[in-house]
């Protein structure tokens, strides 16, 4: 690892790196370790073994390398940087303190029933309250009342095993028993397959017609990406273009997870090409096996500036691919809503569950159906007007 | 992991990946500069390679190549949805257990039952321990990403030590490293930290040319025009925007199909007639027979 004809690996792999962590890849010392490990039995002086090494070893997915090639042009042929367009969503923050007014200072023993009832009827009022209409103080209530949110996918019988009192003879345990006891065969054990949640899918349309829903919506597919009891959550953006954003909501906190989405998502407020960009996820992803056997729910109004029979036949393809379709749209929610989009008429025969996804009422009534539940049977949502 | 030799496991007289890449053209598979690299870096410093690529650009086919190169054991281990330990390490056998037992039994030689019990001779590898108990040998992990992420990380252990411990024998290493290769269809992100150990290469589509020699040199008893007409084709049909794109190994048995049939160039009849050997779908079958295919294949042929 020492000069090589005035080049040194350590050098050229270091800057390298330096440049590629500049421009977002995860960069730890122990990839650079690697890379000057494998320069080091190539040749330091030619630019493509510098360029394969590098690949190799910093890379882990075709989009790291689109990264690692505008890095490397950049660096190696002294190319322009590519500036790219920062995206204009804002996050909305607010600090911690309106749930905490009404129980501080103790009092007496009403006062304290009466907060606690005032606390408990704005819980109720904000569980229903359409997220078009929110404050920013609401949108903070609403935030911790999604942190508690999962989202498990309706579960399936896995080929994993356990142990069960029924069912077929456990063939592993019986002999160890059986070895353990000198020969005896004194008991069997049973074993039958474990269940595990399907994988679900969440793509949230960010277009212009979405934009009052898009901050919520996406809020709620970070608390359901981060669901416990294994199971993956996969999140998509549409809008002009496809985006995944699983990467992205993989944080805990949500403010720092909207950030990143936001400036992931290169294509906030324009026009919907649902489509188009429902053929590329289903190419690019659902196809290979992310929307297989999942529960894929689409967060959309419907509006599609293209023409609606190829999202009609999209939707046919995700209906056949996946174990179940549904689809939420935020202004079902709205009294005296008719599924008119030309969009939405021609996906709705492909779709499993119809519902709304306007208020924490609906969302929660959105995780029941995800479960499993039947859209009918889970009851419908109370409707509460903008003004209450 | 200590370095005992400085070739690790990189055949005699390749000291370059130039070298590796004519070795594998040599059985017959084309790799281009950077899968040349990788598996050149991958053999001499004992690192696992991690093909993704989409289905059918010969991300198996490299794992077969560098065993045959090696002139070693290609030991292949398919992922699948609730893969454990017992099936890809190793797994006790126990009817020949309870049968050593009864043996002891009737000759009445117990006093060092429990230690005979669990000897080695009772132990079925399973692709990972026998990979680690052969030298030289080729590993191939085939769709990892069908595998759950437990998996993952029991993986994770065996390909950073090289070493497998049983806890009724003790630690089992590897004298040599085996070469790996793992692939994976993307249908999820497979754990970073598993990557992080690997090379990460992804292969896609072949160019024209490339393909027509690769096509040649599988299906060796195709006429030239023919195999020009079917890259031709195949790349048209790679623009069609299809539900399954045909990869490199459609081309081939497309290729293999109708040189079967006894084809010198591709038309139309026959090429609708051995359709089913290139797309998968009706959906891209209707689209592929609406497609224009002679005229299609004179403009690609004419444009090259």
């Amino acid at each position: 690892m020492s000069a090589a004809g005035g080049l040194d690996a350590v050098g050229v792999v270091v800057g390298l790196g330096r440049a590629l962590a500049a421009a977002g890849l995860p960069v730890g010392p122990d990839r650079v370790a690697e890379a000057v490990r494998a320069l080091a039995e190539l040749d330091v002086a030619s630019r493509a073994d510098v360029y394969w090494a590098g690949r190799l070893t910093f890379c882990a997915s075709p989009e790291d390398h689109l990264r690692y090639d505008a890095v490397f042009a950049t660096l190696f042929s002294g190319a322009r940087p590519v500036q790219r367009r920062r995206p204009t969503m804002t996050v909305q923050t607010v600090p911690l303190a309106v749930e905490a007014s009404g129980t501080d200072d103790g009092g007496e023993d009403g006062e304290e029933v009466r907060a606690l009832h005032a606390a408990a009827s704005r819980t109720e009022t904000l569980r229903h309250k359409d997220f078009a209409t929110m404050s920013a103080a609401e949108k903070a209530a609403l935030d911790r009342a999604l942190a508690a949110f999962g989202l498990p996918g309706q579960h399936r019988p896995s080929r994993r095993w356990q142990a069960t009192s029924g069912g077929r003879i456990d063939p592993h345990r019986t002999v160890r028993a059986v070895l353990r006891g000198g020969g005896e065969p004194y008991r069997l054990y049973r074993r039958g397959h474990t269940t595990r949640p399907r994988p679900v899918v969440l793509i949230v349309d960010v277009s212009g017609s979405m934009s009052p829903y898009a901050d919520a919506l996406l809020r709620f597919a970070h608390a359901a990406s981060r669901r416990r009891g294994g199971g993956r959550t996969e999140v998509f953006t549409l809008g002009t273009r496809l985006t995944r954003i699983t990467r992205e909501l993989s944080v805990r906190d949500p403010d720092t997870a909207m950030r990143a989405v936001a400036a992931a998502v290169p294509d906030w407020s324009g026009g919907t090409r649902l489509g188009t960009l429902l053929r590329d996820f289903l190419d690019r992803h659902g196809q290979r096996g992310t929307a297989r056997g999942a529960v894929v729910v689409i967060l959309s109004d419907g509006w599609e500036r293209d023409d609606p029979a190829e999202l009609g036949r999209q939707m046919a393809r995700l209906a056949r691919l996946a174990h179940r379709v549904v689809w939420a749209n935020p202004r079902k929610g709205r009294p005296g809503f008719a599924p008119l989009a030309a969009g939405l008429v021609a996906a709705l025969p492909h779709v499993h569950d119809f519902v709304s996804g306007h208020s924490l009422a609906a969302l929660e009534h959105l995780a029941r159906v995800v479960v499993g539940a039947d859209a009918r049977s889970v009851g419908p949502i109370r409707e509460v007007r903008a003004d209450a | 992991m200590p370095d005992l030799d400085k070739r690790g496991l990189l055949p005699a007289g390749v000291d370059s990946p130039a070298g590796l890449a004519t070795r594998l053209a040599q059985v017959r598979y084309l790799a281009d500069d950077g899968l040349a690299t990788a598996a050149y870096l991958g053999l001499k410093l004992h690192r696992p390679l991690f093909c993704e690529g989409d289905a059918g650009v010969g991300k198996t086919e490299l794992a077969k190549a560098l065993a045959a190169v090696l002139d070693a054991p290609l030991i292949r281990l398919q992922c699948y949805e609730g893969i454990d330990a017992s099936q890809a390490l190793y797994d006790w056998d126990f009817p020949r257990q309870l049968l050593h037992l009864r043996a002891a039994e009737v000759t009445g030689a117990g006093d060092h039952l429990e230690a005979e019990l669990y000897d080695r001779r009772f132990l079925i590898a399973r692709p990972l321990l026998a990979a680690l108990e052969t030298t030289p040998a080729v590993l191939l992990i085939d769709e990892v990403d069908r595998a759950d992420d437990e998996f993952e990380a029991f993986l994770l252990e065996v390909l950073s030590d090289f070493a497998v411990t049983v806890p009724e024998l003790g630690t089992i290493a590897a004298a040599v490293p085996p070469a790996v290769v793992i692939t994976s269809n993307r249908t999820r992100d497979v754990h970073d930290a598993l990557k992080r150990r690997c090379y990460y290469h992804w292969i896609g589509h072949p160019g024209f040319d490339r393909e027509v020699e690769i096509v040649r040199l599988r299906v060796p008893e195709a006429a030239e025009v023919l195999v020009r007409h079917v890259a031709a084709a195949v790349a048209a049909l790679r623009g069609e925007g299809l539900l399954k794109p045909p990869g490199i190994a459609e081309a081939i048995d497309w290729t293999q199909a109708l040189a079967a049939l006894g084809a010198q160039k591709l038309d139309p009849a026959l090429a609708a007639a051995t359709l089913g050997a290139v797309v998968k779908y009706r959906e891209d079958a209707e689209r592929a027979l609406a497609m224009d295919l002679s005229a299609l294949v004179e403009r690609a042929v004419a444009g090259t």
